[in-house]
């Protein structure tokens, strides 16, 4: 009888367990007494060779690293927890596309410059740092990548309609937005069948983010409706898209691949990044004939790129500062770059010599590396992105523009992206 | 003799009544508590991951909560009056309706045909049965993935058929009816075969004596599936239709993975964006948890109300 009792008892305390042994363990400290650093990345950060260097030249800290395939979960998850109050990396890496949420919640993240060891003002180039800046001046994110804008162009088509093809020759249509629809316009019109660019979303994104004044002014208010320059571009691009410059392929989709491969369209606007991207889904059987150029319409743009931070949930927010700070120093993320790809966000790695020296073959032999850090040196300033920037960009105009691809009317499409933004900005 | 024993006997249990010993006590409270312990962790694990959410969700819909905010302010009912105001909320709760319309309905009508057929006498019965069953056991991700393919605008192989067939393609993409036949393909394809197996173990229970009276009463075939087959399968019926009600009012991958680009609008203008898609999007896109906690709420009153008028409509039609 006795016996049968402890086995109730062992039985209610197995199902509370089951329940509640979910809680985060908020060790920081290892078994043997080291520090234990947890940082938080996505995609590839090329930093696992890194950590094994830092822990040899420290021997106090072990370094966790938790890595989820991709950007959405990751800053998802980020945000989630930001809420929950706990359960974040010592370090987290957050995306350029989710900075402006981020930014946003600026307060639950330390400034850098108030704990992190001393760096170097110019340790990157100005724009990266500019758009991690808060308006007091805190520094809420060392800079580790970006994805500097280039050109990418289909040599055989362009071939085919009579443009000029070789990278130097190219230059001037890639001059400004206007000669790039000009371009177009006589493309489409030699070659039938083929379209100018892959989607007006693209194109439009690169546009929008070298103006001067987005979708916020600097005090937070929505200028949408009244920001001259935004529904300019917006009717550029709509009257490019009608004239049948546009392939109506959206980004990342499997119609876009598709798209690759069949060789729906001439030029692709291209961050550092994007190389691989075209290589894998145009294939080797379309190898030579795309080529990249380093002319951006109106100058440069950046795409992609990411920075970390410290959140104040973090129990060593010091030492994992000077984590973060060694891993965004020049020499280590040359050797990331060498690693990964991931093209530097320091003025000194984009002259070292292993990256100007990167040639990519499937661009015939294009030297990527000296390409794309022209492209970099190029962007004049960041622009200031508020709170629902990055919501605005992704669910509100990129959507609005798919829908004229889609047959609606660039008027209508506009009225309801206006809306659209003043709904996400609320 | 007799009357001594009885006597010690009553006088020992009147001592006990009071204060029996502790061995009795306690084998009396295992006896009452201990079968409540045992089914208790069932019910521990439905208050924490089923009813203390559900509580919590209408909580926290009753805040302007974003995801990471420090302090979120109590608003009251505004969620829910805001919502009730957004026609982008209406419209998901028309193409989920109508998505569930155009996959339900046939399914379940196709579903009790493929029954009837693999009751009948057909050789290699356990393939044929284990068959339909095959959609089911693929990865929901994969299927979609590859209906995505199937019914790209483009270069999708639907249009392609369409194309020699003469029919001019459709945008499966931008077309709100043909997003929703392309969803609903999705689902009918998974599910038809799973419901015809629920539908065809109801249909070999019914007894066999019942045909072989119609039969002798000179019933047709047609006759017996009508008067007989189809009133007994009444319960199983209820059963199928109230499962894929709660299942289709809450669709959600399908449509996820429909989008090309990965988002959560369910299309450019939201042509197949269903309620939980748009719970999904204002929660995890949008930051805004207290708005997709009235969604999630609002849409949990649909699915009873519809599901109980589901139970009633067809209970009434195969009686």
């Amino acid at each position: 009888m006795r016996h049968r009792w402890i086995s109730v008892l062992i039985c209610a305390a197995v199902s509370a367990a089951a329940t509640t042994a979910c809680g985060t363990g908020g060790a920081s400290q290892t078994a043997d007494g080291k520090t234990e650093l947890t940082i938080a990345t996505f995609n590839e950060f090329g930093y696992e060779e890194l950590f094994k260097e830092y822990e040899a030249a420290h021997s106090d800290v072990k370094i966790t690293q938790r890595k989820t395939g991709q950007g959405q979960p990751h800053h998802q998850n980020l945000f989630t927890k930001l809420g929950a109050g706990s359960g974040l990396a010592d370090i987290e890496g957050v995306e350029e596309g989710y900075l402006s949420q981020f930014m946003s919640k600026a307060g639950q993240f330390n400034d850098l410059k108030e704990i992190g060891p001393k760096v170097e003002d110019d340790r990157w180039l100005k724009w990266k740092t500019e758009a991690v800046t808060t308006k007091d001046g805190k520094l809420m994110g060392y800079g580790t990548d970006i994805g500097p804008l280039a050109m990418c162009y289909r040599k055989d088509l362009f071939e085919k309609a009579g443009l000029p093809s070789d990278p130097e020759g190219v230059k001037a249509l890639f001059a400004s937005w206007d000669s790039y629809f000009a371009a177009g316009d006589q493309f489409i019109a030699k070659v039938p069948g083929v379209a100018w660019f892959d989607s007006a979303a693209q194109v439009y994104n690169a546009m929008h983010n070298q103006l001067e004044t987005g979708y916020y002014d600097k005090s937070d208010k929505l200028v949408v409706d009244t920001n001259a320059a935004i529904k300019a571009n917006w009717t550029t691009v709509t009257a490019a898209v009608a004239k049948g410059q546009s392939a109506r392929l959206g980004a990342f989709s499997n119609e876009w691949n598709t798209g690759f491969k069949l060789g729906k369209f001439a030029t692709k606007t291209c961050p550092s990044w994007m190389l691989g991207v075209v290589e894998s889904q145009a294939g080797p059987e379309n190898k030579g004939l795309w080529a990249v150029t380093d002319a951006f319409p109106n100058g440069g743009g950046n795409w992609g790129g990411s920075y970390l931070t410290v959140p104040k949930q973090s129990k060593n927010a010091k030492k994992a500062a000077e984590l973060a700070a060694w891993l965004t120093a020049p020499e280590q993320q040359i050797k990331a770059f060498k690693a990964k790809g991931t093209f530097p966000s320091q003025t000194k790695a984009l002259d070292a010599p292993e990256l100007l020296e990167q040639a990519n073959a499937y661009f015939g032999d294009v030297k990527a590396g000296a390409l794309f850090a022209t492209q970099a040196k190029k962007i004049k300033a960041a622009q200031y992105k508020g709170p629902a920037d990055g919501q605005i960009q992704e669910t509100v105009f990129s959507p609005a523009l798919l829908s004229v691809e889609q047959g609606k009317s660039a008027d209508e499409a506009w009225k309801a992206a206006v809306e659209g933004a003043q709904k996400a900005a609320k | 003799m007799t009357a001594t024993l009885s006597k010690v006997d009553r006088g020992r249990a009147q001592e006990a009544r009071p204060r029996p010993p502790r061995r009795y006590r306690m084998s009396n409270l295992d006896a009452k508590v201990s079968p409540y312990l045992f089914v208790a962790p069932f019910f521990v694990l439905f208050i924490a991951i089923g009813l203390f959410p559900l509580l919590y969700t209408a909580y926290v819909s009753l805040f302007d909560w974003e995801i990471g905010a420090d302090d979120p302010p109590f608003v009251g009912f505004e969620n829910y009056s805001t919502l009730f105001q957004d026609d982008q909320f209406w419209n998901a709760l028309f193409n989920t309706f109508s998505i569930f319309l155009l996959s339900s309905a046939p399914q379940i009508v196709v579903a009790v045909v493929i029954a009837a057929l693999l009751n009948a006498n057909l050789r290699a019965r356990t393939g044929w049965r284990m068959g339909v069953l095959l959609p089911y056991v693929a990865s929901l991700v994969a299927l979609t993935i590859i209906f995505g393919n199937l019914f790209g605008p483009q270069y999708g192989l639907v249009n392609d058929v369409l194309g020699l067939l003469g029919i001019s393609p459709i945008d499966w993409q931008a077309s709100t009816f043909g997003s929703h036949v392309a969803i609903a393909s999705m689902v009918n394809w998974r599910w038809t075969g799973y419901n015809a197996l629920i539908i065809l173990a109801a249909m070999q229970a019914i007894p066999k004596d019942v045909y072989e009276a119609a039969l002798v009463d000179g019933a047709s075939a047609l006759r017996r599936f009508f008067s007989i087959t189809l009133p007994l399968l009444k319960p199983t019926l209820i059963f199928v239709v109230v499962t894929s009600t709660i299942g289709g009012l809450q669709i959600f991958t399908e449509p996820k993975l429909f989008e090309p680009s990965g988002g959560s609008g369910g299309g450019a203008e939201h042509q197949y964006q269903t309620v939980v898609l748009y719970l999904y999007q204002s929660a995890f896109q949008g930051y805004d948890l207290g708005y997709a906690s009235a969604i999630a709420w609002v849409l949990f009153m649909v699915v009873i109300a519809v599901a109980a008028l589901n139970f009633f409509l067809t209970r009434r039609a195969v009686k």
